[in-house]
């Protein structure tokens, strides 16, 4: 007995020890996350003044914007307006911005943008340009990088919900948008019907559309290819040996129409639709496809007059896959499959099954083999459906659960965010086995390594977008921005470096080195180019001018006054357009305007720009206007009066600035 | 003068073409909110900015001490500058051909005079900058005034304003070592 109680005393006294070491080890996840926090630290830590190694764009969700951060320091650089009015500088409230969100709907103020996507040459970010999709009403937008604004807005017409979208190919040929939600299309004219809508299986289509770039990045709508009446939910163009092809995810092919969490995971695999994009470009090239009236805007900053303008565009080309075969195949995927992702050999079709239990990968060599061999499983709605033994080539096991998103690092590893394990995990494409994981903060909808979905990533960094923030940061009531984390993958192990909170509902994000970027910038726009109408060019040309009830004020700005700065003429029931010119032509001496009661947003003027303002005054009085952006030690004295009389009154029209 | 000399004073004339494709002198200003610099190029024939808009936004910030613009088209100077290169370049070629020492002293003369007056007028110009200022100005210091620096660097409230010669002043004065050389090497000996 003696020994027993000896060592029943040991473990007694050992007990506490024990107790701190399960704590010091398996604490808090918090404490969890510091482990070699310094390290990390010096990783992020970019100098003041210093400049970070990538621009990351990420999208601003259903803040319908695009916002910049630098990586890896994670701090806000810019949000460039895109699809929803922004007071902070008057787009689409001045004259000028306000045609860019014109749509065949009307002009509407707000969208929900989800997939920011760079322009590609050789299958490599450029820095040209970046796509961004509009999800609402379904639009896409170009952003030019040189000045990082909104340089076109082209509406997508026989289409509803444009998720699946843009995705870019290999030199920027084409982008391609998918609906979400079919809709129920009239056969001819593909106007929305109204049907009732149990008649979903019947009437219900999609479509997908490809958008063609210009050498200057104009957008036009090459043509459309008409869909089975499933939901299309994501993208990506292959490359290399599959750049000719694009890939969708589809789910809903049970055409639910009603409770469609239930009802459209029913179905044990849905499908990858796989489009030849080349081939059906070729036979619209060659006058394939029907011309249908199909009303869609465009809407594009003019360079040379600084304003937007927008062009109705009438028609498109409608291409039915069944009587041009070959051009989309449907590869069969399991459980509702959210992101499709191809690595950078462009060999391997990666799904995420966001139900699925598995990751499935598939073959391109594969899926041509069994294209030749029509070796299919059947057909839907006249596309043939390839056999999944045919074309997977590897499920790969245990990869999380819901599986979203894959992104490459160009070392033969592939990340893909797991939404309800709430983690990131690395598997092999050699092996096709998990090699890695490491939990996320929570649940992560997109991840993002900078050049992460090209020909070439540079797998330094990855982004996990984080779909819920909860306790991440100081609270801030119950809504609260994304969370982002920023992680290592330079080495075996992923290494959690930064927790960064991000703008509205970031859906997926691109980067790209800071220095294909930086040297291109615009600093300001040159007045000598200016070739807006109402600009004027010098304090001598400013005036003001009445036409009927419409007054027109050309005024300019420079540190630190207006000209004109008194105006008096001005009548209740007039209405008055500020045309402001900011002579300014120097880097970051942007000017602003804003007077009393206006309904309306400031415009914030570039140096060179012309911005306009229309102003009702409603009352008589005098009525002060003044510089919102603290342009100078004088700002406080940038300022002016216009005053406004009654509707019956005479008094002339007067201006200057009593010199 | 021997052919040795001919040749040296025929170069130190053609050196002074130069001037006419670099600046003789040269303006740097340093403040705070131009971390990129912001400055200004003298040449014989024009004043510019060293960046595109620079003079501009010079003229811009000086508005608030009540400077007057500096405007190029002006100064009558930069019309009369070139003429007197001109001068030199043809008279000293002539010197070399025609070989005569005691020209060739005068030339000399002549050059250093017109150096000399050129520095004092450039004083003199930047004396009624930074003297004759607007009374009217939005910033008034009692007792300040704002004249840049004949040569060296001085600070003018947030600005530090550096002047310094430019290329075209350090050729002017090789040119002018040249032809003091073939001067003396000339020296008929006794």
């Amino acid at each position: 007995m003696e020994p027993k109680t000896k060592s029943t005393q040991f473990l007694w006294w050992s007990l506490p020890l024990i107790v701190i070491l399960a704590f010091t080890l398996y604490g808090c996840p918090s404490q969890q996350n510091l482990s070699g926090s310094g390290d990390a630290a010096q990783k992020v830590y970019v100098a003041p003044g210093e400049h970070d190694e990538f621009y990351g764009m990420f999208s601003g969700g259903y803040s319908g914007q695009m916002t910049v951060y630098g990586l890896p320091s994670g701090r806000h650089l810019y949000t460039i307006p895109v699809f929803s009015q922004a007071p902070v500088n008057g787009y689409g409230y001045s004259e000028e911005t306000k045609p860019m969100l014109q749509t065949t709907y009307g002009f509407i103020p707000w969208d929900d943008a989800h997939h920011p996507e760079m322009s590609q040459t050789d299958g490599v970010p450029d820095g040209r340009w970046i796509f961004i999709n509009a999800n609402n009403t379904p639009r896409v937008a170009r952003i030019d990088f040189s000045n990082f604004q909104t340089a076109e807005i082209i509406e997508i017409p026989n289409a509803a919900g444009n998720h699946a979208s843009p995705f870019v190919t290999t030199n920027t040929e084409y982008i391609s948008a998918a609906t979400r939600f079919s809709i129920p299309m009239d056969e001819e004219s593909l106007e929305n019907q109204d049907v009732s809508i149990s008649s979903y299986a019947e009437n219900f289509k999609g479509t997908l559309t490809f958008i063609k770039i210009g050498d200057e990045g104009e957008m036009s709508i090459d043509f459309q290819i008409l869909v089975p009446g499933f939901n299309y939910d994501l993208s990506h163009a292959g490359k290399g040996p599959s750049e000719d092809w694009s890939f969708f995810t589809t789910y809903n092919s049970e055409e639910a129409h009603t409770l469609l969490e239930v009802n459209a995971s029913r179905n044990d695999k849905d499908f990858i639709a796989a489009v030849n994009w080349r081939k059906a470009a070729e036979l619209v090239a060659n006058g394939a496809g029907r011309e249908i009236s199909a009303p869609h805007y465009r809407n594009y900053m003019d360079h040379s007059e600084q304003r937007a303008k927008s062009e109705l565009i009438e028609t498109v080309k409608v291409l039915d896959p069944t009587e041009y075969p070959g051009i989309i195949y449907y590869l069969p995927t399991p459980k509702s499959p959210h992101g499709v992702d191809v690595d950078p050999s462009g060999q391997y079709i990666v799904a995420g099954g966001k139900l699925s239990s598995v990751l499935p990968v598939h073959s391109f060599e594969k899926m041509i083999q069994a294209i030749e061999n029509e070796d299919y499983e059947g057909e839907v709605d006249g596309i043939p459906v390839l056999n999944y033994d045919s074309v997977i080539h590897a499920e790969v096991e245990n990869a999380g659960i819901g599986t979203l998103h894959t992104e490459f690092d160009g070392n033969g590893f592939a990340y893909t965010t797991a939404f309800i394990s709430s983690e990131i995990v690395k598997w092999s494409l050699d092996t096709f086995e998990v090699v890695d994981r490491i939990d996320t903060y929570y649940s992560p909808g997109h991840l993002m390594i900078p050049g992460g979905d090209s020909r070439q990533p540079e797998g330094k960094y990855l982004v996990a977008l984080n779909k819920i923030t909860k306790d991440r940061y100081l609270p801030t009531g119950p809504e609260l921005f994304h969370s982002a984390q920023l992680i290592d993958i330079s080495g075996d192990k992923m290494q959690l470096l930064l927790d960064f909170p991000t703008d509205g509902e970031p859906h997926y994000a691109q980067a790209i080195a800071a220095d294909i970027v930086k040297e291109g910038q615009i600093r300001f726009y040159e007045l000598e180019n200016n070739n807006h109408p109402d600009a004027v060019k010098s304090e001598s040309e400013t005036r003001v001018e009445r036409d009927g009830n419409e007054v027109h004020v050309y005024m300019t700005t420079i540190r630190s006054h207006f000209t004109p700065d008194n105006i008096e003429g001005i009548k209740v029931g007039d209405k008055v357009y500020f045309h402001v010119t900011n002579l300014e032509q120097d880097w970051d001496v942007p000017h602003g305007f804003a007077i009393l009661g206006a309904r309306t947003a400031e415009l914030l003027i570039m140096p060179g720009e012309t911005r306009t303002m229309v102003w009702e005054p409603q009352k008589p009085g005098v009525f002060p206007f003044y510089c919102t952006d603290f342009c100078s030690a004088l700002h406080q004295e940038m300022q002016g009066y216009a005053r406004v009389s009654p509707a019956d009154s005479d008094v002339p029209v007067l201006f200057g600035t009593g010199s | 003068m021997k052919t040795k000399e001919r040749g040296l004073m025929a170069i130190a004339a053609l050196l002074l073409g130069f001037v006419f494709l670099v600046p003789i002198w040269s303006i740097d200003m340093d403040a705070p909110q131009y971390p990129e610099g912001i400055g200004m190029k003298i040449s014989v024939n024009k004043i510019e900015g060293k960046s595109k808009n620079d003079l501009q936004n010079i003229n811009g910030l000086n508005h608030y001490i009540g400077m007057k613009e500096i405007t190029p088209e002006s100064i009558p100077e930069l019309k009369i500058m070139p003429w007197i290169f001109i001068f030199l370049i043809v008279s000293g070629l002539g010197i070399a051909v025609w070989g005569n020492r005691t020209a060739l002293l005068v030339w000399i003369i002549l050059f250093v005079l017109f150096a000399i007056a050129g520095l004092i007028d450039f004083y003199i110009w930047g004396y009624d900058y930074g003297h004759n200022l607007n009374n009217d100005a939005a910033i008034k210091i009692p007792g300040m005034t704002y004249q840049p620096p004949l040569i060296g660097t001085k600070q003018l409230l947030n600005i530090t304003a550096s002047s310094w010669p430019g290329i075209g002043f350090y050729v002017s004065l090789i040119s002018m070592g040249l032809a003091s050389y073939a001067f003396w090497s000339s020296k008929p000996s006794s």
